[in-house]
């Protein structure tokens, strides 16, 4: 198997996995995190086909690998803007819970309902 | 020989992956998270995209993880009320089978890809002698497809921007993060003394050899952003007040100068970001020049996330 399919494949289980936590996962950091391993997993796909993609002396596929460093940033941007938002939720209300109900004001065990 | 070291590769990986998911603490989920990010490197280099490799070893997996980490130790009283909303089993096997369909397709397409691949390397290759450029990942950034970069540098502005309209009202204007308090002759402030000058050292020289070889401003910027990080982290420096109007011309200096290029693209060579014919490499280097400080900024600035303490303290 060559690495592309290899780690093409990879990236889908990845892809498959980061999906199951983002849904199951209550906590919002936590949300992030599987988020930013689907992330990957996209990136991952991508740069599998970039390396299929290998032809006229270079190693893979330069244009798909220029856009990859652009998302990688992108989504390093992303995630930062979406913890500072998950950090000011906590500030304001001392929890970070994503249940319909209203959050429970600062000082109230978040818990407890 | 190869093959199995990638199989292997491939397998951490994965196992990683679920850790990062069903680690209990979030913080352990973090760590996991960066030793991923780190082996991701090395699939990187495997698929030979070592621009990639560097991107994700600085961003992908450093930044990121610092972020999280910092996140996930702030966040840690919230864990046990979480743990209390954990979904039932039925949306548990739910999930389960929308994430197996999500990858078996994947898979298939995977499997499927045509042959011969579509590639746009021999276009790059009949066209990089224009850009002097010889990295071609380079020519790609800033020649063929320089409006991404472009957008991207706004993308990244427009986030900070986000991140600092976050403060309260009080630490509008002031200092992002908080004060550190470290031991003026402790291991930390030893490293954030001996470890910068290198670290300056090797930034530079990454973002110089992105025009012919792997690295580049984004790399290079990253690792600038640490340095400046570890100082301020060790307490010898603090984070500038956000209303300074040094930083926020810094900060828009890089996208500005990048646009009025553009313009000047269109103006002399008929089009917004062309090159006159023979000045792409000096042109190209203005820009770089001009976003490496926006960048290290923007992304030292981004992990501090927004202002928290008034100008003064």
């Amino acid at each position: 198997m060559s690495a592309g399919t290899l780690f093409g494949l990879c990236a889908a289980v990845l892809i498959g996995l980061g999906l199951y936590g983002l849904i199951v996962n209550p906590h919002p950091l936590r949300k992030i995190l599987a988020f930013n391993v689907v992330g990957s997993g996209v990136f991952l796909l991508f740069g599998a086909i970039a390396y299929r993609g290998a032809g006229a002396g270079m190693g893979g596929d330069p244009v798909p690998q220029a856009l990859l460093i652009t998302g990688i940033v992108v989504a390093f941007s992303a995630t930062a803007l979406a913890v500072a938002l998950l950090l000011r939720l906590f500030d304001e209300t001392g929890s970070v819970t994503l249940a319909s109900e209203p959050p429970a004001p600062a000082g109230k065990d978040p818990g407890a309902d | 020989m190869t093959d199995v070291l990638n199989v292997l590769l491939a397998a951490l990986i994965l196992g990683l992956a679920v850790w990062t998911i069903v680690a209990r603490e979030a913080y352990a989920a973090a760590i996991g998270f960066i030793a991923y990010g780190l082996l991701l490197t090395l699939v990187w280099v495997q698929l030979r995209g070592i621009d990639v490799a560097l991107t994700e070893a600085a961003i992908g997996g450093g930044l990121t993880g610092a972020l999280l980490i910092g996140a996930a130790a702030r966040l840690r009283s919230t864990e046990a009320a979480a743990r209390a909303e954990r979904p039932g089993l039925a949306t548990r096997w739910v999930a389960a089978l929308a994430s197996v369909a999500v990858t078996a397709a994947l898979a298939i397409c995977v499997l499927a890809l045509p042959e011969p691949a579509p590639t746009l390397a021999p276009e790059v290759s009949a066209n990089i002698d224009v850009t002097e450029v010889l990295n071609p990942i380079t020519a790609v950034l800033l020649a063929f497809r320089a409006m991404d970069t472009l957008l991207e540098a706004i993308v990244l502005l427009f986030a900070l921007i986000g991140v600092w309209s976050l403060a309260p009202d009080r630490a509008w204007g002031g200092r992002p993060g908080l004060l550190q308090q470290v031991d003026p002759n402790g291991m930390l402030a030893y490293v954030a003394r001996v470890l910068p000058p290198i670290g300056i050292v090797a930034g530079a020289y990454i973002f110089w050899v992105g025009a012919d070889n792997p690295g580049g401003k984004f790399q290079g910027a990253t690792i600038l952003a640490a340095m400046w990080l570890l100082v301020m982290m060790a307490g010898l420096a603090d984070a500038p007040p956000i209303r300074r109007a040094w930083l926020r011309w810094l900060l828009v200096a890089g996208p500005l100068t990048f646009i009025g290029i553009g313009i000047v693209g269109a103006m002399s060579a008929g089009a917004f970001l062309a090159y006159p014919h023979g000045f792409a490499k000096p042109l190209i280097l203005v820009i770089e020049f001009a976003l490496m400080p926006t960048l290290t900024l923007i992304l030292g600035l981004m992990l501090l996330g927004a202002p928290r303490r008034g100008e003064a303290s």
